[in-house]
């Protein structure tokens, strides 16, 4: 059974079908891309995925439970988190408050005991810090935990939002063009982490990208989406040899 | 000897907390060696109350980052239920005892309404709560001035015409006299205890904001559609944050209350001109700083009153005062030097103890 299983999601804004009929089928550790032209619908299907937009027609299986019109956050809580196109970090919260906020979900003490730090508050904010820094690591991110996050480069910032989804222990990572403005020496470098977290945490993860050199180097699968409608989907190298995918990228975007 | 291993975070809280002991007391040897007028020593518990309706009112603006213009009407409700309780109750329980309870009927019940407010409103997503609070702190003012109480062997009485209306028996005791307001609520507050109650918000507030529900409320405030993303329950958090600022304000109002002769409920202390004032505060002590809201509320609290001899040059001096402490609270510049101040003397501090 696949992880994910979406079946006939579309929706609709105004008259646009801004996705249509969209069906995708990604296997437990599998890094798949999404790609497409500028406008044709895949940060909406994330969107749709997240529970940012309630479809108008289809279902969401993760895992064999449908999860179609849950609300975000008991979305993420299902076992799927997400980055942004654009980056949306806690702006005014340092780069380790970032993460703890993540972390959220995996430690408890009352309200009670957070207005005087009494009881478990100590112990476990010391879990906390040290949870947090130790995910800061695995990004290189653990030198700057005190800084303001919107002070942090623009690569780092991207790092650090994927950063803050792992925190919350997802099964899908769902990442919407993680390399967007970054350099050549930062993308690749972001390659590498993309394929190292999959294989540290054993977790699936489902990519929207421009960029093909990074398509093609870490997904084995893709689909792609033109005007809301699947235009081919499957192994990644026939899919980018498919002369209809050419065309569709060749008329729109290059 | 060890050396205090303090975190920043928690090292500035305690500055705050040092700040406040050090005012009073200084004010309190003003107070007992007869070196303060009699008017300034009037002052002292309004000063200590605003202080007090500003730190939780920054909870909601700053940390929540949901515009309230309604405060006022929070310490309406915690001031008359804080002192209908203190009248039914005078001469029945010890004094000590008596205004603690106050306290807690003024926080419940300030802390229901923002409860009950926070329902419809803060589910939504926009500016409505600025409206809704200053429609509920007019209306609950207007309410309370048209409202006579009394009470008699036959139980409550209620009218929203005269006192004449009430119907009570001769023996029977005026709770609260529509405009006239409420009398002889019994003198329970004094500096000290507005003091110890100004840093028990103070040390409410700012652990809170130093704790993973901190955390969450802030992470709404700078980006909710990320923060639902890592699972954070938005409305819950947002009803939390708000209910606790309200409590805060009504927590202030029963001081208010047990402070005064006759309690009225007039726009002078319960209008939405008092719910601005307050936001002044907030804004000019630096929205999201907490020690910035004691400091800007006692400041522009005290000094147009102390000003009040210089007739001429009164407001003049305050307008410059204004902008002096927008420039040490928002000037990039100025906040940077003045971080690098009090780094040096919690470092002077840190190695005299060492
Ligand atoms: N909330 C919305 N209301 C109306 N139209 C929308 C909304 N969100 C997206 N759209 C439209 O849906 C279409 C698909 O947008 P989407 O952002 O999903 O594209 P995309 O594939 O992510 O493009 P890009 O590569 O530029 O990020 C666009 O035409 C966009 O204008
Ligand atoms: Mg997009």
């Amino acid at each position: 059974m696949a992880l994910l299983d979406v079946k006939n999601l579309s929706i609709t804004f105004g008259g646009l079908h801004a996705v249509d009929d969209f069906n995708l089928s990604v296997e437990e550790g599998q890094l798949y891309g999404l790609i497409g032209p500028n406008g044709a619908g895949k940060t909406t299907v994330f969107n749709l995925l997240t529970g940012v937009y309630k479809p108008t027609s289809g279902t969401i299986l993760l895992d064999g439970r449908d999860i179609t019109g849950h609300k975000s956050a008991e979305i993420n809580k299902d076992g799927i988190a997400r980055t942004f196109q654009n980056i949306r970090l806690f702006h005014q919260l340092s780069v380790i408050d970032n993460v703890k906020a993540a972390l959220h979900g995996s430690f408890k003490y009352s309200t009670f005991e957070a207005m005087f730090h009494i009881g478990r508050f100590s112990s476990t904010e010391k879990e906390l810090r040290e949870k947090a820094l130790s995910i800061l690591r695995v990004f290189g991110l653990d030198t700057v935990s005190e800084i303001l996050s919107s002070n942090l480069p623009y690569g780092q910032q991207r790092k650090l939002e994927i950063a803050r989804a792992m925190a919350t222990e997802p099964k899908l990572l769902l990442l919407d063009e993680p390399a967007a403005g970054m350099n050549p020496n930062e993308t690749a470098e972001l390659m590498e982490t993309i394929s190292l977290i999959r294989d540290k945490y054993k977790i699936t993860i489902l990519l929207i990208e421009h960029d093909m050199k990074l398509v093609s180097g870490i997904c084995e699968y893709v689909t792609v989406l033109n005007f809301g409608k699947v235009l081919a989907e499957g192994k990644t190298k026939e899919v980018l040899a498919n002369p209809e995918v050419i065309r569709a990228y060749l008329g729109d975007d290059e | 000897m060890k050396k205090p291993n303090l975190s920043k975070k928690s090292a500035g809280r305690f500055t705050t907390y040092a700040i406040v002991a050090a005012a009073w007391a200084v004010l309190e040897i003003m107070l007992h060696t007869g070196l303060m007028s009699s008017h300034m020593q009037g002052l002292l518990v309004p000063m200590a109350y605003y202080a007090i309706v500003a730190v939780g009112l920054n909870l909601c603006v700053g940390i929540l980052g949901e515009l309230s213009l309604g405060h006022a009407g929070f310490m309406c409700v915690g001031a008359f239920s804080g002192a209908l309780f203190s009248l039914l109750t005078a001469g029945k329980l010890p004094d000590g005892l008596r205004f603690f309870l106050a306290l807690v009927i003024g926080v419940l019940l300030s802390a229901l309404a923002g409860f009950l407010i926070g329902i419809p409103v803060l589910r939504l997503n926009g500016d409505y709560l600025a409206i809704v609070t200053l429609a509920f702190g007019e209306i609950i003012k207007n309410i309370i001035n048209a409202l006579y109480l009394g009470i008699d062997s036959k139980g409550m009485h209620v009218s929203f015409e005269s006192q004449a209306a009430l119907n009570m028996e001769p023996e029977g005791q005026i709770l609260i006299n529509g405009a006239m307001g409420v009398t002889g609520t019994p003198h329970d507050s004094n500096f000290t205890i507005a003091i110890v109650l100004l840093l028990l918000s103070l040390v409410i507030v700012q652990n809170f904001i130093d704790s993973m529900d901190g955390r969450a409320v802030m992470s709404i405030r700078d980006n909710r559609i990320a923060a639902e993303s890592i699972g954070i329950p938005v409305t819950k958090y947002k009803m939390l944050a708000f209910t606790v600022s309200a409590a805060i304000a009504g927590m202030a109002g029963v001081i208010f209350s047990h402070n005064i002769a006759t309690l009225q409920s007039t726009s002078q202390y319960f209008g939405y001109n008092v719910s601005i004032m307050i936001l002044v505060y907030v804004v000019l002590g630096g929205i999201g700083n907490i020690r910035g809201s004691v400091i800007a509320a006692a400041i522009l609290y005290m000094l147009p009153e102390l000003l009040r001899g210089l007739n001429k040059y009164r407001m003049l001096i305050y307008s410059i005062v204004l902008i002096a402490v927008m420039i040490f609270n928002w000037a990039p510049g100025a906040i940077e030097k003045r971080t690098r101040f009090f780094d040096r003397i919690r470092k002077g501090i840190r190695n005299g103890a060492a």
